[in-house]
């Protein structure tokens, strides 16, 4: 069923779907980021994913492009579940937001904003959520030292 | 025309109906509420940093702190994500999956009794906080049985269970769920007809269908507004579609809705633990996996192979293929999602937390906006969030 949601994208947006993969029967689409906002308004509209469960970023140090932003949808009509990822450059670590679409999103873009450091146009309120207004750095990315910044590392072991 | 001037005022994070640390800045016309702002985050510890640099079944003891009300729902998210992404999902014997499933509803009973005694405490019915805690005592001496805590039980395990339920603890839980259902008669004798409970809550923090699914709600907030979905039926996980239950759903998408669908909700509860009961067969409770799975205590400290097999997995992990998988389960709250990403290693190399908190807690603003400060209490205790799984 997802299958025939990837060939309904892939007929309205050929140019931007970028790699289909399945794995342990969970279907994820790379699309590109110029896209994602036209995308998930014709997934919410057109195939019914009107859910976004999770949204996040993740970070793949020394790959091009660095970042990944993962939308994780569902459809609570045919409680049927999409991945949807697009590739985002270190130099220009921002994705145009999805608050428009859901508005859930919201939250979920704020703190991928603060954790990882990837930043979304248009977003009605992008401010830190998690970590002190004033911190500076993404924590989550992996890059940023587990103790924190300006400390010695330990040396002994995670217990 | 005089110009009309608000008042702000800080509530929390130091502020007992805001259950825990949450801060909410209140934009104020008189005691109507014009804006609310939660600002959150006093209680973040960086689980999913932690995990990254952690192997998986080391990871597993920091997912009894996101919802500490609810740590074996935590857990059992968790353990499924990671037998999904080792590909062992059909390997769990039946006797481990009826325990999950009869510890996750008891787990599911002890968070809705904590929310009920918190909640009607902020709107001023003190007596239902006693009984509740009363109950919910018998339920952490249980957890204490089993696995040694009463909150960070930590009790599943990657492939099973951490250990076999100890002497008698059936007939605890059959007397338990034999009760259970009178109790909650007294909870609603003490609160469904009262004339002061129903003012606070009927028609107070309303929020429709179409609103709470695109703020994404989820759980009995969801279930309240009209929407016809739990997971436990609709994408079901260790066994659920084994029992019968009915899925509670209520339309009138406001606290006194969301009320009587988690008392409901207990009442299911009770009977789905009453046919896991019943299914409990005798049989081994870990998958014959050894390469993923930590080998049972008896081993590791009578033979050598046994601590040197569970020496490799604890300090190497598992390893499962690169990957991810998206696996989440009917937390009490809501839905709680763990998204993995495998890189080949012994360690997760992401793992995201899908709170049910956390987005719920954003539906507050629109919740409280146009009624009275009072109201805002009603809400936040309606909303059932906890804030370590907001904070993570």
């Amino acid at each position: 069923m997802s299958q025939a949601v990837v060939a309904k994208l892939k007929g309205a947006f050929a140019a931007s779907v970028l790699d289909v993969k399945e794995h342990r029967g969970e279907v994820t689409v790379t699309v590109k980021k110029e896209d994602i906002v036209p995308i998930c308004q014709f997934l919410k509209d057109e195939a019914g994913y009107n859910f976004l469960c999770d949204l996040c970023g993740v970070d793949y140090l020394g790959q091009q492009p660095r970042f990944m932003v993962v939308y994780n949808l569902y459809n609570i009509a045919t409680k049927e579940r999409l991945r949807v990822k697009v590739p985002v450059a270190e130099d220009d670590a921002c994705v145009d937001t999805v608050s428009t679409v859901w508005a859930t999103a919201n939250w979920h873009e704020r703190e991928c904003w603060d954790l990882m450091g990837i930043s979304f146009n248009n977003h009605p309120d992008l401010r830190r959520i998690l970590m002190p207004a004033d911190w500076e750095g993404h924590p989550l990315r992996k890059d940023y030292p587990l103790q924190g910044p300006d400390r010695e590392p330990y040396q002994g072991r995670l217990s | 025309m005089a110009k009309k001037e608000t008042m702000t005022i800080n509530m929390g994070p130091q502020h007992p109906s805001t259950h825990g640390v949450l801060q909410l800045v209140l934009e104020l016309d008189g005691e109507i509420v014009v804006d609310a702002v939660p600002h959150i985050g006093f209680l973040h510890r960086g689980v999913e940093k932690l995990a990254e640099n952690r192997t998986y079944h080391r990871a597993l003891p920091l997912t009894d702190r996101l919802d500490y009300l609810a740590p074996m729902s935590n857990n059992l998210g968790y353990v499924l994500a990671v037998e999904k992404l080792l590909g062992i999902t059909d390997k769990i014997p039946q006797r481990a999956k009826v325990v999950r499933v009869m510890m996750a509803e008891l787990t599911r009973i002890k968070s809705h009794l904590v929310w009920l005694a918190t909640h009607a405490l902020d709107i001023g019915a003190m007596t239902v906080f006693l009984y509740c805690f009363r109950e919910r005592e018998a339920i952490m001496d249980m957890y204490e049985k089993l696995s040694g805590a009463r909150m960070t039980s930590n009790y599943f395990r990657i492939g099973g269970l951490s250990q076999d339920l100890p002497e008698g603890f059936e007939d605890d839980v059959r007397a338990f769920i034999e009760a259970m259902p009178g109790h909650i008669e007294t909870y609603e004798g003490l609160l469904t007809g009262n004339k002061i409970w129903q003012k606070r809550t009927i028609g107070v923090a309303t929020i429709s269908a179409e609103d709470a699914i695109d703020i994404g709600l989820s759980g009995p907030a969801l279930r309240a507004s009209g929407v016809d979905w739990d997971l436990r039926r609709d994408n079901p996980y260790s066994g659920y579609e084994e029992y019968d239950f009915n899925v509670i759903v209520r339309d009138g998408c406001d606290t006194f809705d969301r009320y009587k669908v988690r008392l409901d909700e207990m009442r299911e509860s009770c009977k789905i633990i009453a046919q896991a009961l019943d299914k409990l067969e005798p049989g081994p409770i870990l998958a014959d996996a050894p390469d993923v799975c930590l080998p049972p205590k008896k081993d590791v400290v009578n033979s050598i192979e046994g601590l040197i097999h569970q020496f490799k997995l604890i300090t190497e992990g598992c390893k499962p293929e690169p990957g991810e998988v998206y696996q989440s389960v009917e937390a009490p709250k809501g839905e709680l999602g763990f998204y993995i990403i495998s890189d080949g290693s012994g360690n997760p190399f992401r793992m995201k937390i899908r709170p049910p908190s956390f987005v719920n807690l954003q539906a507050l603003p629109q919740m409280v906006r146009g009624r009275l400060l009072a109201d805002v209490i009603a809400a936040i205790g309606t909303l059932d969030i906890v804030l370590g799984e907001i904070d993570r």
